[in-house]
């Protein structure tokens, strides 16, 4: 089955961002595919590269990176909730990307389930 | 990511039911602006969409927004864009696209409000018949 996934909080603060992640691991471990993640409203923090958690704690960010080049899943930051928030080019994780609304919508059309984390 | 991930999908021809869920206020929190950002994109994909406002989310609608006190840009005036989009697929006959806002019954009494006190011209429906037609939507969204 084709998963798309929206986060719609920032790391930390949530657990939405952790139990997005959870489930697009356990998704693709099924040998189901996550098509894109969309991160939306606080979500787009998900995508700093400045983020540094304490060496004891989990590192989201690069989780979600890790998760992009291991599984080739297609993370996008949206452009407008980003540039709101600060979060431009300069300060992009590795495996993200930026762009339009419009990604979200056509991945909701592409899958075969749209899942959304956070209030 | 890897370079052979299509980051574009084919999604010509796909139809389907999305609906958005306003339940905040619309000051409190950016969640209001933010979804009638997602709802004024998905028009360009021309698809099925119901607006709802349940909860708090129906003051997003209430006329007469004054937000100068509050130093934050009153935006209720784009929900005349999205009535605007709903009118021309309605008559638009080359167009599939059928967009319904609907307000909750119960939150716009609890509210002490009517379909008269909101600026855009709306279906009320109660708590039960919007339950059953959140279950019959694709996707569901919210915020």
């Amino acid at each position: 089955m084709k998963f798309g996934i929206i986060v719609n909080e920032g790391p930390f603060t949530h657990q939405a961002s952790d139990s997005a992640y959870r489930f697009a691991v356990a998704t693709v471990e099924k040998g189901h595919r996550v098509i894109r993640v969309f991160f939306y409203y606080d979500g787009v923090n998900n995508g700093n590269k400045l983020s540094s958690p304490q060496a004891d704690d989990r590192n989201l960010v690069k989780l979600w990176g890790e998760l992009a080049a291991e599984h080739k899943v297609d993370l996008v930051v949206c452009v407008t909730a980003a540039l709101r928030r600060g979060i431009k080019e300069e300060i992009l994780a590795d495996g993200f990307r930026i762009s339009g609304l419009g990604q979200l919508i056509e991945m909701s059309l592409a899958a075969d389930r749209t899942l959304v984390f956070g209030d | 990511m890897a370079e052979d991930q299509p980051v574009e999908f084919d999604t010509q021809g796909v139809k389907k039911r999305f609906m958005f869920v306003n339940r905040r206020a619309p000051y409190g929190s950016i969640y209001a602006l933010e979804i009638l950002e997602m709802v004024l994109i998905s028009a360009a994909f021309e698809q099925h969409a119901a607006i709802v406002f349940i909860d708090d989310g129906v003051f997003q609608i209430k006329k007469g927004q004054d937000t100068k006190s509050l130093g934050i840009k009153n935006f209720s005036p784009t929900y005349g864009v999205v009535e605007m989009e709903k009118q021309d697929a309605e008559e638009d006959d080359d167009m599939d696209m059928v967009w319904r806002i609907i307000v909750e019954k119960e939150s716009m009494e609890a509210r002490g409000l009517s379909a008269d006190d909101l600026i855009v011209g709306v279906e009320v429906l109660g708590a039960d018949a919007l339950s059953a037609l959140m279950d019959a939507q694709d996707v569901v969204l919210s915020g």
